[in-house]
C-alpha cells in the first residue's frame, strides 16, 4: 500500500487543524448549559477518542509482531503507544481545565471515567519502564507486545465507565441513539476529530520515521 | 476576559504547546541522527 508522503499530511493537518479551531471558536454556538467552557470539549473528546485508537493500534501492531514475527511491527506497536500516552497526557491536561471550570475541581476521584482513565494512562507509562529495562531484541519485543495486547482491554473498560458511571458529573454525550448535539456543534466536533486524528497519523508517521533512522543509525554503529 | 475564556484559552494553549515541544524534541533529534549517519557513512567509505 502507497503511502501518502509526510508533507502531505503535514499540510493536511495544519489546514483542518485551522478549519477546526475557526469553527470552534466563530462558529458553534454558546452551549446552553456550560457556555463558553464547553469549547474545551471539542478538542478534549477528539483527543481522548484518538489516545483509545492509538492504544488499539498499538495492541493491533503488537499482535502483528506476536504473529509474524515482524521487528518492524514492534517498533510500530512502540510508537502507536507513544502516541498514545502523549494524548493521554493532554486528555488529562484539558480535562483538568475543564474539570476546574465546570465543576470548581481540578480533579475529582469519585468519577469512575477519570480515574479509570488515569489507571489506563498509567498503565500504559509503565509500558516504557518495561520497554526500557530490557535490552534491545527480541525479548524485549515480545514483553513489550504482550504488555500492550494486555493493555487494550483496559480501552473498552474506561470508554464504557462513563456509562457505567452513578454520580453522572461527567457529561454523556454520545449515547446508543447517537450524539447529544446537533448542528454547528456537531459539524465543529466532527472537524476537531478529524482534525485530531490526521495530526496524530502525522506525528506518528513521522517518529516512526526518526525510530527506523535510529535502527539504521545503531546498524551502522555495529558494522 | 472572562474566567472561563481564560480557562478555555488555556487549555488549547496547552494542547498547542505540547504538541509544539513534541514536534521540536522529534526534529532535533531526526536532525542529530542524520548528522551521525552521515558521518557514518563517510567513514565506512571512506
Amino acid at each position: 500500500m502507497r503511502r501518502i508522503p509526510l508533507p502531505v499530511l503535514a499540510t493536511a493537518s495544519l489546514v483542518l487543524v485551522t478549519l477546526a479551531l475557526a469553527l470552534v471558536f466563530f462558529v458553534a454556538p454558546n452551549d446552553a448549559d456550560q457556555g463558553f467552557s464547553q469549547r474545551i470539549f471539542y478538542f478534549h473528546v477528539s483527543i481522548a477518542f484518538t489516545a483509545y485508537l492509538c492504544f488499539g493500534a498499538g495492541a493491533w501492531k503488537a499482535l502483528r509482531h506476536l504473529w509474524k514475527r515482524d521487528p518492524r511491527a514492534d517498533l510500530e506497536s512502540y510508537v502507536a503507544v507513544h502516541q498514545g500516552v502523549i494524548f493521554g497526557v493532554l486528555v488529562l491536561l484539558t480535562g483538568s481545565i475543564w474539570a476546574k471550570i465546570s465543576w470548581g475541581h481540578w480533579w475529582v476521584w469519585s468519577e469512575n471515567q477519570l480515574v479509570l482513565f488515569l489507571v489506563l494512562f498509567l498503565f500504559y507509562a509503565a509500558y516504557f519502564m518495561l520497554r526500557f529495562s530490557v535490552d534491545p531484541g527480541p525479548q524485549r519485543a515480545n514483553l513489550s507486545a504482550v504488555y500492550a495486547l494486555f493493555g487494550v482491554v483496559l480501552v473498552p473498560v474506561s470508554f464504557l465507565a462513563i456509562r457505567l458511571s452513578q454520580s453522572l458529573i461527567h457529561p454523556q454525550v454520545f449515547t446508543r441513539h447517537g450524539p447529544n448535539f446537533g448542528g454547528w456543534i456537531l459539524a465543529a466536533y466532527i472537524v476537531s476529530q478529524v482534525a485530531v486524528l490526521v495530526l496524530a497519523y502525522t506525528l506518528y508517521r513521522v517518529e516512526l520515521a526518526g525510530k527506523l533512522l535510529d535502527v539504521r543509525l545503531r546498524e551502522l554503529r555495529l558494522a | 476576559m472572562t474566567t472561563a475564556e481564560k480557562y478555555v484559552t488555556a487549555a488549547y494553549c496547552v494542547v498547542f504547546g505540547v504538541v509544539l515541544l513534541y514536534v521540536v524534541i522529534i526534529a532535533l533529534k531526526v536532525q542529530r541522527m542524520e548528522r551521525d549517519i552521515d558521518k557514518l557513512e563517510q567513514e565506512r567509505d571512506g
